[in-house]
This record gives C-alpha cells, structure tokens and sequence, in this order.
C-alpha cells in the first residue's frame, strides 16, 4: 500500500516444510480413498454380474438394475420394457439410468470436494500444500463440464420415480395382492434417502428459490427452499449414508435372488 | 538513502483516522471535490468501531412513531445530566436519521422491520427504540459500509481520472506523531507528519486541513473495552497544535464487561443483552438495580420487576427496566454492589439473558456475545450467566470543536468523532456514539472542504524546523542504547489509571496519580527499544506513550478539579451532583511542557431547547439564577409535558 | 496455575527468516495472543505482531499456529497440550513484512476490483424497503471480518501464486454473491464472477469454510449459488431458451470491471 524505494522485496515467509499441522490431517483423504474404492469395486463387480438382482417372487429389483431395458433381463425385472434384444456384457443391463446417476454424484458439489481433496490432493487437506505444479481448476474443458450438475439432477429425479415405482412393486406378495418383507423395508429406506440425497442437492436448492433475488415475493417457493436448505446443510452425511443403503439394498437382494438367504416376510 | 529521508504528499484534507468518523469525514471532502487522503494506524478497515455493537441511535420512529429528534434530543441531555453542548446534541438528534439512512443506499443492510424500514432496538436511556443495527454488529456493518463506500469512489474515480487514488486514498498502517504548522505568519495547520508502520520510514502530508478522527484513550486504562489504537493521538495532537480539550474528567466505564478470565477482562459485553431483555443480578439472586435508580430518573423507571417485565411487550402503558438506566448510573450500581460484598466468584456481577429468553432467540439477536462466551470464557450465555464488571469504553471529553463546522480554534484543524467533546456531557448513551461519527463526521468533511476553499494566497507551508524536532522527536526511543522497556512503563501507567482516576475517585488518590504521572514523564523519556525501524511495535509503543501521559494527565488534573459527581465523573469525596458546577466545562491546554486547566462557562441552551423541558425536571440540574432566567412554560413546552406521558 | 510454554516463532522478514525457539509463560485462561504479548513485553520487544481488539471482531491477528490458519486472539492455549511445542508462524500465502506481520494488499487490490452496490438510482435514502428474509443470506456474508484467513488458505492461491491475477479469491468471490443476492442491488455480476473474478478456479474443497473464524457458510452459501448462477446464466440451454421466449424486461447489464485495461 505505501509504496517505499527502499523497502526490501516482500516474498512470502520461505518455510519448506509442506505443511506444519501436527494433528492427523491424513485420516480424512485416507478414509474418503478408502470408502470410496471399496464402494465403486463392489458396485462395478455388481453391475455387470448379470445375475441376482430380482427376485422375482417379491418383486425385489435392485437400483443398479433399473430400468432393465434389454431383451436378457430376468422376465418381470424390465418396468420399462425390452428397448434392445440384447447388449453386451461390457454394457450393464440398466446403462440408461447408470450412467445419469453416476454423473450426478461426480459433479455433486459434496463429492466433488470429497475426490478433489482424497484422489487429486487437491489440497490434501486445508493448509497442505498440494503436489502438483499447475492449477486451473474447473476453468477448461473437462473440469468445466461440472457445471452439467442440474441436468443430472433433473435426469435422476426421473430415475428416483422409477425407484420409487420399484419400492411399490416391492410391497406386492407372491399373490400380487399386498405384502412385505424385510427387502421391502430395506427398498423403502434406500429410496427415501435416496429423495433425500437427491433433494438436498445444492442445485435443487438454487432450482427451488436460491436463484431468487426476493424471497418476500415468492412464499411458497422461500417455504420450500427453507426446507431444501435444511436438508442441503445434510448433503454429506446423506452422501455417504446412500452410498451405504444403496449396497446394502443391493447386497441383501442379490443374497436373497441367489438362494444364499430367504426373505424375512412380514406379511403375504 | 538517508535514513531520515522523509517521503512527502500533498493533500487538500488529511484525515487522521479510519474510523466511522473518518470516513465519513473524507466521503465528504472527497463529494466536495477536495483531494483528500485517510491516514490509519491500522488496516483499513480495522478501527475500532468494528467493535461496536449495539446500533446508531437515529429518531427515524420506524418501530415507535412518537419518536422525534426532540425526544432523541431529550434524551441525549438527561443522559449527559445537562452538560452537553446543546447545539452538538440538536444537530446529532437532526441528522442522524439522514445519516442512516444515507448508509443503506450505500449498500449497509440493517435489520429490518416487518415492513421492510430500518429495525430499532432498545437502549440504556433512549425513551423509544431508536438503534438501528444489526444483529450485535452493527459497528462492523458501519465501517464495512463506508470502507466499500470509498472503494465505490475510488472505483468512479479510476473511471474519470484513470487513478483510482487521485482524489482519495488510505495510507493503511500510518502513524502520525505529530501536526505541523505553518512556518511564517497566523499559526494556522501545514500538514502532518508521521511514519510507516510497515518499513518505519517518514512521511509528511503537506495540507492545509487535518481533521481529527483518531478515536478515545482507552489504552492509558488497564481494564478497558478498547483495542490498543486507542491511545489518545488525537487528543495528544491537538494538545500539542495548541487546541484545548474540554471535559477531560468523564471517562465512561461500561457497567458490562467480561470479568474472567484474567486475559479477556475487560472485552466488552453489549448493552443489547440488556435491551433485549436481559437482567443484573448480585450473588444472592436480586435484581439489584431497582435499589440505584436516582431522583432524576425516578419518573421514567419501573418500580417493581412485574412493571418491567411488562415493559419489554408494552412500553406505551410500563415503565422501562432499570437495568437500561444511562450507563454511568448502572456501573457504579454494580461497583458498590461489588463492593458490599454480593459480587460473583470472579469480582463481578451476573448477567443473566439464559433465563429470560429462549435460547433460539439469544442465538439470533446476539450470535457475537454467544461466540465470545462460548469461545473465550466456556460459558454458554443461552444456559448460564454471564459474569460482568465496568470497563473503560468511551471518553466523553475531547477536542473543543465549534458544533457547526467542527473546527478548533486552532485553523485548519478539525476534530470529530471520539476525539472531540461537548457532544455526550458527562455520559454518553449507547448508540449516540455511532450516529455521532456520522453526524459530525460529515460535518468535519464540509467543514475542512469550506475552510480550503476560504484559503487565499499562498497554502500554509510546514516549517523545516518543526519537520526536523519532529524527526528527532520520533528516532530518540532507537538511539537510546540503555534504557527501560516501554512496554514495563505503559503496563504501569494503565495499573495507575486504573487504580487511582478509575471509576470511582478520591482526592487523595488523583493527587497521588499525578505525582506518579510526573514520574511516568520521567521514565518514558528514558525508554529504549531494541531492533531497527521496520515493523517494530516496542518502537511504537514508546512513541504513543507521550500521548497516553498528555492525556491522562488532562484527565486526573480535571478529576481532580471537579468536586461534584456526575455522569463518568464519580468522586466518592464530593458524590452529589452540584448545580454550579454544570455551568463550567474544565479547559485543558498545553503551554510549553506544561498541562495546564482552566474554566469556561458551559454554551447556553437556547431557549426553544429549554422549553422541551418540564421546569421540574430542569430545577434538579439548575441553578436558582438560571431558571430565574428562562420564560414561564408556553404553549409549545405543554405538548413536551404531555409527551413525556409516563 | 500457570506454566512454562515451548513456542516456535517465525522471526525474519523476506530475504530469510526462521523459527526461533522461545519459554514463556501461560495462565489459565489465555489465548495464543496473550503468550505473544507477553513474549513481546519481556523477551522480544521489537517482535512484530499485528492486532487490534483482541475480541475476535476486527481480523487482524491471522496467523498460523501449528500450521493452522487461525486468529491469534481467539485460540485458547487450554486447546493444547502444555508439553507440546506451539509453532507460529505467518500466512503464508502473503509477502511476509516482518515476523508474523504479512503484506495483505493483494486482498485490498482484489476488493477494488469488484463492481459496487449498485441501487436503483431513483430510490432515495430513507426509501428502501427491504424484507428480512431478503436481506438475511448477503447479512451472513456481511459478517466478515475481513481476517483473510479463508484467502490465505486457499490452495488455488496459496499453492498457486500464478492464480493471484485471475483470481479474486473466497472472500471476494462471498462479496460478488453478497452483492448478487442484495435486495436492492440491480447489476448483474454473474458474467464477471466467471471470466474475471475466477470462480471456476474453485474446487469447492471448502477450506475457507473450515478456517472462517465468523463461522460463515462461504461454501455452500455463497460460492456454490454463485456457481449454481454462473451455470444458470452461461451453462444451461433451457434457461436460454426461456429467455428467448418469455420477454422478461431485460436485467440491468453486466458492469465493467474497475481497473480492468
């Protein structure tokens, strides 16, 4: 500000360590790296089994099944129908809504920092320095396509219906009249949470009344962003507690399509 | 490069202090075409009215309509107990609502109303809601708003003239150590001259106006609500340029201050607790304050906790809790109940809000109080009490300013803001302060602009001799080799201040501080700092202590002098309230070395002012001769009468 | 009560500096800046040190204690173990003056830089009207003390001095939204933020949020709607489209950067 002659040239403080927190700032990128692996192998493994993924006599039908749009899918499985006779076992039956869903949850801004920070090191952690020379965030191409965030939301807001559709099917017995089972509890759970997951988005949230300059104008949409926002500030933990309901659900209905454990039934 | 090289700049108005004041002072200069620069000690953006709290007291009658300036008038007296200038608190109780008002077209966002005007809060001795604020920052709102508002003029600026400096720039981290005054001729200003914090290096702002907005003198305190900035530069300045300060002797100790830990007694705890409905209590559980409410105030207080409770939902029909008395009155209630032996664990009071109001509440009016609780003391305000004592805040006396222009006597120098006196008496309500910077901020902005554009001839030019004692004056505490830490002296004289011209005085005991006053002067022309000229705060230190020694120097001769008790002037010797003496305001002046104290009549309130006033109420601050003098109540004095309602 | 800290302070100033090995005392109660003040008083008087009110309202204090951005007033030493070793030292993502003292110009400079508020120039003063929910989004953001710990931290700057040009960092990008979502203000920043201000150099990894001693939400409340605007305006064909469409009377245009050749 005060522009001195003699002034010595102002460089920052030279300190080489990369960083001089003493507390474990490791854990959290370690914990991400390692949740988030696990996760992505099982559902990687899971999607293009091919197998045990609907139970056909309750009605079960995994998320990372549906829609089942080829001809090869189990009969009953394909809410949607057949749209191709038959596909590749490099394409998972239900690539239609996989590939939207997994692009909502890349470009969700929690998962975002969760990669950005544990995989890139980008930072490590606050304060840590990172290791690479260059740094252009998501100013340029690819990174700049994570601003697509909203159209994933839109498309997974289709695929939650479906979901949702699903976990209805799911309260049907063996008769077709009502009934349930443990699966159905377990469906229904996951799809609650998944709305919630979905809901809380932070582009949801401009959607619904952030990209409003005066709320006092629009009380309805202000009640539902208030609402949104509720759940926004739960955007994480309802990031990884989908994550975890999504396999289970997954897991417990592959256990009971392959024979490994019945259905615990409630009711028809 | 010489180390004595002295970098130099010219201005039209040299604003020394980047306050509320300050600022507000240069957006005026600057509106009237004056090249003007800010000198702050600190960063921009930093001074201390970011700690203010509360509001700005402005009678906009957003929340209540029967507010007026007539009644904000009314109040500020009573609240100065009759010793303010009358025209400085008729032109704040005017302005004020422009002032506001002004700063939210310039992008300040207060709190609003339910109909989308600017809320009010209650305060300690405003008769209505009257503080506009947000939540319980509004001091940082206020400095953030002008701060960017000069950013926006720079930004035209940049626009018009391609330099976004060329008409007003802050030179963050400047210290001016001294006024310099024109070589030849009428003794009128020349400029300022001072150093760079950052490299130490010299600098003289060659102008024919500076205008004074340095702030108060808490740092000459131990236990005190002010960051370390507040060490009476401003006071000392003027002083030293040969213009008086009047009314030395009050010094507000807020009755609410953290009391533990040791390391942060003395941080401020706003006086919005109390207004929004918090209450003081002795260690036996009472509401104490219903013991200390004065005569003069009896009228508009509540007498029972029933009536006061009532008040917060219908202050039309109940009177207010003594809790909001002026803060003069509430410190020494919770002094003497200290004293007497119903203190909390820590030498305080409690101060208890948990009880009153749901948490959810506490956590929206006052989220900064929850904070610094939580984190600095491990008490959860919307569960526990708070413990609390008095803490030096605020200097009612300052710089003699005439009320219209703001200048001195002195030409060239202007003062406003804390620095100057005869605005708030002998105490200051919460919230006056805020709009007082606004109000004669601009007015010391206008003031310094007319009085450049008066100038004929040739600018005052500053003298090379004066230039040179000031560049000797400033390098003595470096070139000592042997000498004592200047921090070992300030830390003493804030313990003597403290201790002996605090908030409760004695005779015996203000002779005793001055005689070590004159033991301090001694030591600190003594005092010797290690290390060189760049960023060297022990060097600093030692600078600003001439200042801290001027001014506590004008405050313990005056404390001395007064023999009556009043506002923030409390002499247990003398503790009634004397009419004679509110005709006088004590004069202190510089002449050679020497502090000297003289008396000078209070200014007269004219008489359309009087007539706001029921003579009963009058009769308890004057004397015999004076109301003799005042005309029988007219028409216009009635309808004052009914106002004043309960 | 009290004890005998261990600190490590960074003493220098640019050309060289290094950590300094210091004993002083601590008492109950103290915060990080207290120790300082003392170690200043009695050991280290020309030790330089920015602060002001020490009550966590003005910002001055930023430092950093065991590599952590922090404000010095507002670290209470009972948050450590008396037999640990505290290491100050400066931001370090400005040029260091002397000791902990940096140069933050860089912020000043950036702050200049933004379009001000900008009201519809027929309203006079006294005449806005503003709702509190409407104001009550850019009133979190105005709670910022300005403390510079969230620019200071920031990886896309600290890690990356070459990002100081087209990027105006945390705090500023939270001054475009303040004034994006300000009731009564009618410029439209959205095109700036992106292309001059950098708001896509931010990876959202929420530093600032983390080390924001005010508590503000930077990331989810001002930097994600801002990016959630920013996508709305240049990124998304539908909202295009319904421009095109529907004649909404045009926003007032995108103002010129100020300083901007």
């Amino acid at each position: 500000m005060t522009q001195v002659s003699d002034a010595p040239a102002r460089t920052r403080a030279q300190i080489s360590e990369r960083t001089l927190r003493k507390d474990r700032w490791w854990q959290a990128p370690v914990v991400v790296v390692t949740l988030l692996t696990i996760w992505l192998t099982y559902a990687t493994v899971r999607v293009f089994t091919g197998h045990w993924y609907y139970v056909p006599k309750y009605h079960y039908l995994t998320p990372f099944y549906s829609p089942c749009v080829s001809g090869e899918c189990v009969p009953g499985s394909s809410t949607l129908g057949h749209w191709i006779p038959a596909i590749p076992p490099i394409i998972p039956y239900a690539f239609v809504s996989l590939v939207f869903v997994l692009g909502f949850r890349l470009t969700c801004y929690y998962y975002r920092r969760a990669y950005y920070r544990a995989f890139w090191q980008s930072p490590p952690s606050c304060a840590v320095r990172e290791p690479h020379a260059k740094y252009t965030g998501e100013t340029r191409f690819p990174l700049i396509m994570q601003n697509l965030h909203r159209y994933f939301f839109y498309v997974v807001i289709v695929i939650s219906v479906l979901n949702t559709w699903d976990v209805a099917q799911a309260f049907r017995g063996p008769d077709g009249n009502f009934g349930f089972g443990l699966g159905s509890l377990i469906m229904l759970a996951n799809v609650v949470l998944l709305w919630c997951y979905t809901l809380s988005c932070h582009s949801c949230r401009h959607i619904t009344g952030g990209r409003l300059k005066h709320f006092s104008r629009h009380p309805i949409r202000y009640w539902a962003w208030t609402k949104v926002s509720w759940l926004n500030a739960r955007h994480m933990q309802l990031a990884w507690t989908t994550l975890g309901t999504l396999m289970l659900t997954d897991l417990y209905i592959m256990l009971v399509a392959s024979g490994a454990i019945s259905d615990l039934r409630f009711f028809n | 490069m010489s180390s004595t090289e002295i970098e130099r700049h010219s201005y039209d108005v040299v604003v020394i202090g980047a306050g509320g004041s300050g600022l507000r002072a240069a957006i005026e200069a600057r509106a009237r075409g004056k090249k003007t620069a800010i000198i702050s000690k600190s960063l921009f953006g930093k001074a201390h009215t970011v700690m203010a709290e509360g509001g700005a007291a402005a009678a906009m009658g957003n929340v209540n309509p029967n507010d007026n300036w007539q009644v904000h008038f009314r109040d500020t007296m009573r609240g100065g107990k009759f010793l303010n200038n009358p025209r400085m608190a008729e032109l704040h109780a005017k302005e004020a609502p422009d002032r506001v008002w002004e700063l939210e077209a310039w992008g300040a966002l207060f709190d609003r109303t339910k109909d989308g005007k600017i809320s009010q809060r209650n305060f300690g001795g405003h008769e209505y809601p009257r503080l506009a604020h947000v939540g319980d920052r509004t001091g940082l709102e206020m400095i953030r708003t002008l701060q960017q508002r000069v950013v926006a003029l720079q930004q035209a600026d940049s626009a018009e003239l391609g330099d976004p400096e060329a008409m007003i720039r802050v030179f963050a981290e400047t210290t001016i150590t001294r006024l310099v005054k024109d070589g030849t001729g009428a003794p009128r200003i020349a400029g300022a001259f001072g150093y760079f914090r950052d490299t130490g290096r010299f600098v003289l702002f060659e102008a024919p106006t500076v205008v004074l907005a340095t702030g108060g003198i808490g740092r000459t305190f131990k236990v005190t609500s002010n960051s370390w900035e507040y060490s009476g530069d401003g006071h000392a300045l003027a002083l030293l340029a040969g213009a008086d300060l009047i009314n030395m002797e009050f010094v507000q100790f807020h009755p609410t201050g953290m009391v533990w830990p040791p390391s942060v007694r003395g941080i401020l705890v706003t006086e919005s607790v109390r207004g929004d409905g918090g209450v003081l209590r002795n260690s036996e559980g009472n509401r104490f304050m219903f013991d200390y409410v004065p005569d003069v105030f009896r009228a508009q207080y509540a007498e029972t906790e029933e009536e006061a409770d009532r008040w917060y939902t219908d202050p039309d029909h109940n009177r207010r809790p003594p809790e909001l008395l002026p803060r003069d009155e509430v410190a020494r209630s919770i002094n003497s109940e200290i004293k007497a032996g119903r203190g909390s664990p820590h030498g305080g009071v409690f101060l208890d809000i948990a009880s009153r109001r749901p948490a959810e509440e506490i956590l929206r009016r006052l989220p900064s109080m929850y904070h610094q609780f939580i984190e600095l003391a491990d008490v959860d305000i919307t569960k526990q009490p708070m413990e609390i004592g008095p803490t030096c805040h605020y200097v009612m006396g300052g710089v003699e300013v005439d009320p219209d222009t703001a200048a001195t006597d002195v030409p060239g120098l202007f003062a406003a803001g804390e620095v100057s006196g005869g605005m708030h008496g002998s105490n200051r309500l919460g919230g006056n302060s805020l709009s007082d910077l606004l109000v004669f901020g601009k007015r010391a902005g206008e003031g310094a602009a007319e009085y450049v554009d008066s100038l004929s001839g040739p600018r005052p030019a500053a003298s090379a001799a004066s230039v040179d004692a000031a560049v000797a004056e400033a390098l003595a505490p470096l070139e000592r080799a042997e000498g004592e830490n200047p921090y070992t002296v300030h830390g003493e004289l804030q313990q003597t201040m403290n201790d002996l011209v605090g908030l409760i005085r004695r005779e015996t005991e203000v002779k005793q501080a001055l005689t070590e006053l004159e033991k301090f002067r001694e030591r600190a022309a003594r005092v010797s700092v290690p290390g060189g000229r760049a960023y060297n705060p022990g060097w600093h230190v030692a600078l600003d202590l001439r200042n801290m020694l001027l001014v506590a120097e004008c405050v313990a001769q005056a404390a001395l002098e007064r023999q009556e008790s009043r506002g923030g002037h409390t002499r247990e010797d003398y503790p009634a309230m004397s009419a004679e003496w509110r005709k006088v305001n004590l004069v202190c002046a510089l002449t050679g070395d020497t502090v000297s104290l003289t008396r000078k009549p209070l200014p007269a309130m004219r008489l359309d002012l009087l007539a706001l006033f029921e003579t009963a109420e009058l009769k308890k601050y004057m004397t015999e001769e004076e109301l003799a003098g005042i005309a029988p109540p007219s028409a216009p004095s009635a309808d004052a009468v009914s106002e004043e309602g309960h | 009560m009290g004890y005998m800290a261990a600190l490590k302070v960074w003493r220098g100033d640019a050309g060289s500096g290094a950590l300094t090995d210091y004993k002083v005392e601590v008492n109950e109660g103290e915060v990080v800046l207290d120790v300082l003040h003392r170690l200043q008083a009695t050991q280290a008087g020309d030790l330089a040190l920015r602060w002001n009110c020490k009550a966590g309202k003005c910002g001055s204090c930023s430092m950093e204690i065991n590599g952590r951005p922090r404000l010095g007033c507002m670290t209470r030493m009972s948050t450590f173990d008396p037999a640990d070793t505290l290491t100050i030292t400066p931001m370090r993502t400005f040029p260091v003056i002397r000791d902990l003292v940096t140069d933050v110009s860089f912020n000043y400079a950036k702050a200049r830089s933004i379009p001000s508020f900008t009201p519809d120039p027929s309203i006079k003063p006294g005449e806005f009207r503003m709702q509190q929910e409407d104001v009550n989004r850019s009133q979190e953001f105005r709670k910022c003390i300005e403390c510079y710990l969230c620019q200071n931290t920031c990886h896309v700057i600290r890690d990356h001095a070459e990002n100081e040009a087209p990027f105006a960092g945390p705090r500023f990008l939270m001054r475009v939204a303040e004034l994006e979502m300000h009731p009564c203000d009618e410029a439209d920043r959205r095109d700036i933020a992106q292309d001059d201000f950098g708001l896509g150099y931010c990876n959202i990894t929420k530093c600032c949020t983390e080390v924001c001693p005010e508590h503000i939400k930077i990331t989810d409340n001002a930097l994600i709607p801002l990016k959630e605007r920013v996508a709305g305006h240049k990124y998304d064909p539908l909202v295009w489209l319904g421009s095109k469409i529907s004649r909404r009377p045009a926003k007032a245009g995108t103002p010129a950067v100020p300083g901007k050749r």
